[in-house]
């Protein structure tokens, strides 16, 4: 189909540009972006009828590594001969 | 205002998409690999790295970070390497119990609302058979009326007869009067000439008719007396 409709995964690695720039910047559709992917990931791995650890495991793994990288400046600095 | 525009230039029921009744949740989520990483991911790669590729990458990802001190090792490892696998000893321990309560929950949930299904279809199966009842009903009305038709006709035909009746009385009585009447003027005139009649003829008596027939009935008087004396 036409290249603005597609999604992300069915998109060519040479039309990736041209997809980035029918994408919608503006506030509404990026709230409306990330909406659509937390439902698809809620509808894929939370709302099911006998759901796994799965669910929030990933949630959970998302936020400690962006938390990770939140903080790495100040990780990076040796803090173990800092506190002794 | 930009509300109401946006209602009014809404329009209804315009997808195939209806809310109910909704699809069954899907039984089982999408299979993920170590609870952390999609299977998708491991498909993704299988036809370029067979099966060991993303174990692989994962290894050589690992390595890169740890000598380059992307990921630095301190006392938050540890603390991290404790957590996690409290956390997975505690999932692989008690993970069926939990998913066998949270199933009993929606059973009953769901149970609840199929009796509540169930509830309100007798509901609306009684009013259905207590409808063709009362339309059962409603086709009788037909005798009721029949017998109520007869009944006005009756007592239409009674209050005629007894009006009938009084009439034939009254007429009765004005006639039986005019015939009292009749009979009474005729037995006075009747009285009245017999009187006459007496009065007139006693008047034409004589006084000397009087003595004479007097003294013939004085005779006829002894001469019976004689009879009567010679009979005893």
């Amino acid at each position: 189909g036409p290249l603005s409709e597609r999604r992300l995964m069915d998109v060519r690695l040479g039309e990736l540009p041209a997809w980035l720039a029918t994408c919608d910047i503006s506030p509404q559709g990026l709230l409306g972006g990330v909406r659509k992917a937390w439902n698809s990931y809620y509808d894929k791995y939370i709302n099911v009828k006998r759901g796994g650890p799965a669910g929030i495991s990933m949630l959970l793994a998302g936020y400690c590594l962006l938390s990770y990288g939140w903080n790495y400046q100040h990780i990076s600095k040796i803090s173990l001969l800092v506190s002794y | 205002v930009i509300c109401s525009v946006l209602h009014a230039t809404r329009l209804l029921h315009t997808t195939q998409q209806s809310l109910a009744p909704l699809p069954p949740l899907p039984e089982k989520g999408g299979e993920v690999r170590y609870g952390l990483i999609p299977e998708e991911f491991f498909q993704f790669l299988y036809p370029k790295t067979g099966v060991t590729g993303p174990y692989m990458l994962g290894t050589g990802l690992l390595l890169y970070l740890l000598s380059k001190e992307i990921y630095v090792i301190n006392h938050e490892t540890v603390a991290a390497a404790c957590i996690l696998s409290v956390i997975i000893y505690g999932v692989k321990k008690y993970g069926s119990d939990v998913a066998a309560f949270a199933d009993k929950l929606n059973e009953e949930k769901v149970a609840k609302a199929l009796a509540v299904k169930n509830e309100a279809i007798k509901d609306l199966e009684t009013a259905i058979e207590q409808e063709k009842k009362e339309q059962w009903r409603a086709e009788g009305c037909s005798y009721l009326f029949d017998a109520k038709r007869n009944n006005i006709a009756m007592l239409l035909e009674t209050n005629y007869r007894e009006r009938l009746l009084m009439v034939y009385n009254e007429v009765k009585k004005r006639l039986d009067y005019q015939v009292a009447v009749q009979n009474l003027k005729r037995q006075k005139e009747q009285d009245h000439m017999i009187q006459w009649v007496e009065s007139n003829v006693v008047q034409s008596i004589t006084p000397q008719q009087q003595k004479e027939s007097i003294a013939k009935c004085i005779l006829d008087l002894k001469a019976l007396s004689k009879t009567a004396q010679a009979a005893v």
